[in-house]
């Protein structure tokens, strides 16, 4: 069985949630199906306001779905497990703690801020390269130094799942790059799932196992893109036949281009 | 001398100087009256002969503001908590808190001395009723601008209200306390005043008021130094915690 499955997932907000304007239910989510495999990175492609996000809290158990179920690693998600890791699309540090706090902030949430958790902070700063920086504060660092605390932040408690915002969006291209590497690094070495929100194709290719594509609002998954790219991945592989394919095929389930047999016939 | 001492301590005193200097001249040069408009040196004179009288009216004084203001973070803060956690609470009371807040509490001076008679208790009552507005209110705002994505993530971790409230909430609100907390103490000095205006027999709103109906004008002139000095002190040791439990802040947020 599947370590997570999404099936007919549906959220309608009803008048007044979204702020006053809305005169009518929104549909942000109409039906999303999927499922993924243990360890596996699934990049949740789609428009903007597409209702991916949606999909990231109630899975997260954040906001209750109106219908469908959601199965994660053999429990139904009624609300928070509590052994999810969250990264935002922007770093959302807190302020008054420094670099080793944030990072220690789930595990003083669980109970389990112990000695074994500073070390393991310790050791995913020194992975994402922050080895140096513990006492600092969040606005000494540069943006993508302190989305790689909030990366070492959700990876802290050892979570099943690691639920992804658009964390990279708001990056530059060079950085982005490096952190796209450096995500699939960690990936390999903690062997955590993880739930990626995007909406550029050509990251959820790079990083992805599978890509799933979203239409637009009301959102449904309108294709399962498997990325046939061995793991590791170098940034040479943007340039190969299989990364252009899988490009094409998530620009076509987009329908940003049209589809090759349309072309044919 | 650096760059900084010079602009932050040179320029300020230079300005205060050439202010005395003119008001020497208009004193002088206009032949005001010493009940009018003492000079600074009748001013100077008046508050170096009378140090002891006026220490003792300035502890009065103080003592009244200090527990007024300690009373309006006593209360204002867990209101503040009651009011931004509770939808219910916050729709019953945060308008009527808002409403209250524009009435002149200057006005309810006298009824207060009524009701707590000419001691400490009137004084230190007014002096908590003017602080007490803008720690709460600003306390609020504060735990209500808390960032949506640190109450998601301690949510996603399965936080306990309590959690949310002491590691989250509450140091996110904390620079907005800080702003409140300075507008409150420089209020609860001005409440305490009222007060001492209002009916009392000690504390340096009295002595302004003794000093002027005996017409004594530089006394009362030293009374209002004092009086200044204690509002910068009180302000500068609001600042100095601020300083010490919230080193992390930036320069503070704007207010409303």
């Amino acid at each position: 069985m599947a370590f997570g499955t999404i099936k007919n997932v549906r959220k309608v907000f009803p008048v007044g949630e979204l702020g006053s304007r809305a005169t009518e239910p929104v549909v942000a989510l109409d039906d999303a199906s999927f499922s993924f495999e243990r360890g596996e990175l699934i990049a949740l492609l789609g428009p903007s306001g597409c209702g991916k996000t949606t999909l990231l809290r109630i899975v997260a158990g954040l906001i209750a779905k109106t219908s469908g179920s959601v199965t994660i690693g053999g429990r139904e998600v009624t609300g928070p497990l509590g052994d999810y890791g969250f990264v935002f699309q922007a770093p959302s540090l807190m302020p008054w703690r420094s670099v080793i706090d944030n990072v220690l902030f789930p595990m003083e949430i669980l109970r389990r801020s112990d000695k074994a958790a500073r070390a393991r902070a310790s050791e995913l700063l020194a992975l994402v390269g922050l080895a140096t920086f513990h006492h600092a504060r969040p606005h000494q660092l540069s943006g993508g130094m302190q989305q790689r605390v909030a990366l070492c932040r959700a990876l802290i408690h050892q979570p099943n799942l690691l639920l992804m915002d658009e964390p990279f969006g708001a990056l530059d291209e060079l950085t982005r790059l490096e952190m796209n590497d450096l995500l699939l690094r960690i990936r390999q070495e903690t062997g955590a799932s993880v739930l990626f929100v995007t909406h550029s194709i050509s990251e959820a290719v790079y990083l992805a196992d599978q890509v799933i594509v979203f239409s637009r609002r009301p959102a449904r998954v309108s294709q399962q893109i498997p990325v046939s790219l061995p793991y590791p991945r170098n940034q040479a592989m943007r340039f190969t036949p299989a990364f252009t394919q899988a490009e094409r095929a998530a620009s076509e389930a987009l329908g940003i281009v049209p589809h090759v047999e349309a072309l044919a016939s | 001398m650096t760059a900084r001492s010079l602009t932050r301590i040179v320029y300020p005193m230079t300005g205060l100087l050439l202010i005395v200097v003119a008001w020497g001249l208009a004193c002088w040069l206009g032949r005001l009256p010493v009940v009018v408009l003492p000079s600074p040196d009748k001013v100077l004179y008046a508050f170096a002969g009378n140090i002891p009288l006026l220490l003792e009216e300035s502890w009065v004084t103080l003592k009244e503001t200090l527990y007024g203001f300690g009373l309006a973070l006593l209360l204002g803060l867990p209101m503040a908590v009651a009011v931004a956690n509770s939808r219910t609470l916050n729709l019953m009371f945060y308008p009527l808190l808002i409403a209250l807040q524009s009435v002149p509490k200057v006005a309810l001076a006298p009824i207060i001395l009524v009701w707590l008679g000419p001691d400490l208790q009137s004084k230190l009552a007014i002096a908590w009723l003017v602080a007490f507005f803008p720690i709460i209110v600003d306390t609020a705002a504060g735990l209500r601008a808390t960032p949506k994505e640190l109450l998601e993530l301690a949510h996603s971790l399965k936080a306990t209200r309590t959690q949310i409230l002491f590691k989250v909430q509450f140091p996110a609100a904390l620079p907005f306390v800080m702003t409140g907390a300075k507008v409150a103490i420089t209020l609860a000095v001005i409440g305490a005043v009222i007060g001492e205006f209002v009916g009392s027999s000690e504390g340096l709103g009295f002595l302004l008021l003794t000093a002027t109906s005996q017409l004594d004008t530089p006394l009362a002139f030293a009374a209002l130094f004092a009086l200044s000095i204690l509002g910068v002190l009180v302000y500068l040791m609001v600042e100095a915690v601020e300083l010490l439990i919230a080193p992390w802040l930036p320069p503070a947020p704007e207010r409303h």
